[in-house]
């Protein structure tokens, strides 16, 4: 599979990376790791004219833990994610669901930026960073913004980010919640079939907080008000469990793919939700 | 487009190659380098095949282009061992018939050696894990992992005989 030929662009800064986007307007796309946009270029369904690579700009990169505030620039791989200890000592669901992506190889290369930007239902991390409430910092001629996660996803492939703006870096609050990260995924290596990020707190043997946020369920991640509005003030005992899973199949709209029919995938959220809420109690 | 001069490091030798951006890695080692060691298995980033290191980083050389590794240290498993003098990873694979047909074999190998330079000391279930981005069309995972953990032991008894 040979990909159409295209211009490599390798900047050694944000502003050269902006330059090229400029330049080039939607002939241009940035490349992190590559492990989403590379396959699509080789089967010809992603035509890039010109590819940005962004692995030399030092300012994308590293995990910074200031106080309560979790930075994460956008080129941090899965792997770095994984075996960061302050990260996971600030925020160990990332871990958890990070292991959970794809394989080694592709943990490697594979960046946060890359899967929270790139706007696939199927990845991961950006159901999780709903649940975090994390925020996007998005930097394009015209200066830096910040998007709420909650607010970036808009359908399949299409966020809240414009053409010429890049991800840089991903902000959100440390946290001691319980939490859980269930995937039913076909093997090792799959997206998944359905998968549920999970954090709750507790006061004294009441939900004190809960946030519920639902992977490859619909075109977009999809977080769960009504879900997290069924734990708050129950002892999470087996009835109010079973009302926030009824409440968050209410807000998933799958459709049906090779992973399975909507009645299984229905089927299989509603086991997983129940999973990630159980757990997440467990550790509260 | 026009041919770049990219340069890399691979097996510890300096290497200069003309290619065109989209050229990927895995075809520019093959057909440019004559390393057919890492082989193109699916072509589709599942089947860890083309696992090669990159900057102490197992890669699947079929999802990354030539010129994203200018300036880059590539081991392949040409780089691990040779006929003469294998790498005790070869040797147990050997030992173990952890080879069966072969195909999947250098990528297992190459994704192998960075897992013990991560944890020379792996449990069985974290070297199936470990290798979960290479797969054998053959299923002789069993022959593989036993390959991988008597590895592991003989490369530990070599280091502790060592101090």
């Amino acid at each position: 599979m040979i990909p159409a030929a295209f211009e490599y662009h390798r900047p050694s800064d944000i502003a050269g990376a902006l330059s090229v986007l400029a330049e080039h307007g939607d002939e241009a796309r940035v490349l992190a790791g590559g492990h989403s946009l590379i396959p699509m270029m080789k089967l010809r369904m992603a035509d890039v004219p010109h590819l940005i690579d962004l692995q030399d700009i030092a300012d994308l990169k590293g995990i910074t833990i200031d106080g309560d505030t979790v930075t994460l620039g956008a080129m941090t791989t899965q792997h770095e994610l994984i075996a960061d200890e302050a990260l996971f000592a600030a925020c160990p669901i990332i871990r958890e669901a990070a292991l959970q992506i794809a394989d080694p190889q592709v943990r490697y290369m594979g960046t946060i930026g890359g899967n929270v930007a790139n706007g696939d239902p199927g990845n991961d991390m950006p159901g999780l960073m709903q649940c975090l409430d994390a925020r996007f910092t998005l930097v394009g001629a015209d200066g830096t913004r910040s998007v709420a996660a909650r607010d970036f996803y808009e359908s399949a492939y299409m966020t809240e980010r414009d053409d010429e703006e890049i991800l840089t870096q991903i902000t959100f609050s440390a946290t001691g919640a319980g939490y859980a990260y269930e995937k039913q995924k076909r093997k090792i290596g799959d997206y998944a079939t359905a998968a549920c990020a999970a954090l709750i707190t507790k006061d004294g043997d009441k939900v004190a907080t809960a946030a519920i946020a639902m992977t490859n369920l619909s075109d977009i991640p999809v977080l769960s008000e009504a879900a997290a509005a069924a734990l708050v003030g129950t002892s999470c005992d087996a009835d109010a469990v079973k009302a926030a899973v009824a409440a968050a199949l209410e807000d998933i709209d799958p459709t049906e793919d090779n992973r399975g029919p909507v009645a299984f995938k229905m089927h299989v959220a509603g086991i997983i939700i129940s999973r990630a809420i159980t757990r997440a109690w467990s550790g509260a | 487009m026009t041919k770049q001069m990219i340069t890399m490091t691979v097996n510890g030798e300096k290497k200069e190659v003309l290619a065109e951006p989209r050229e990927l890695l895995i075809y520019v080692l093959r057909e440019k380098m004559g390393m057919t060691g890492p082989h193109v298995g699916c072509e589709t980033s599942h089947c860890g095949a083309c696992t090669v290191e990159i900057d102490g980083k197992s890669v699947k050389s079929c999802t990354m282009f030539a010129a994203q590794a200018q300036g880059a240290e590539i081991t392949t498993i040409e780089g691990l061992g040779s006929p003469d003098s294998l790498h005790v990873l070869q040797e147990s694979f050997k030992e173990h018939h952890g080879l069966q047909c072969g195909y999947c074999t250098p990528g297992m190998i190459t994704r192998a050696h960075r897992l013990l330079q991560a944890n020379p000391n792996p449990t069985e279930e974290e070297v199936r894990f470990g290798i979960a981005g290479n797969i054998c069309r053959c299923t002789g995972y069993q022959n593989i992992v036993k390959s991988i953990l008597s590895a592991a032991a003989e490369l530990n008894a070599a280091k502790e005989a060592a101090q």
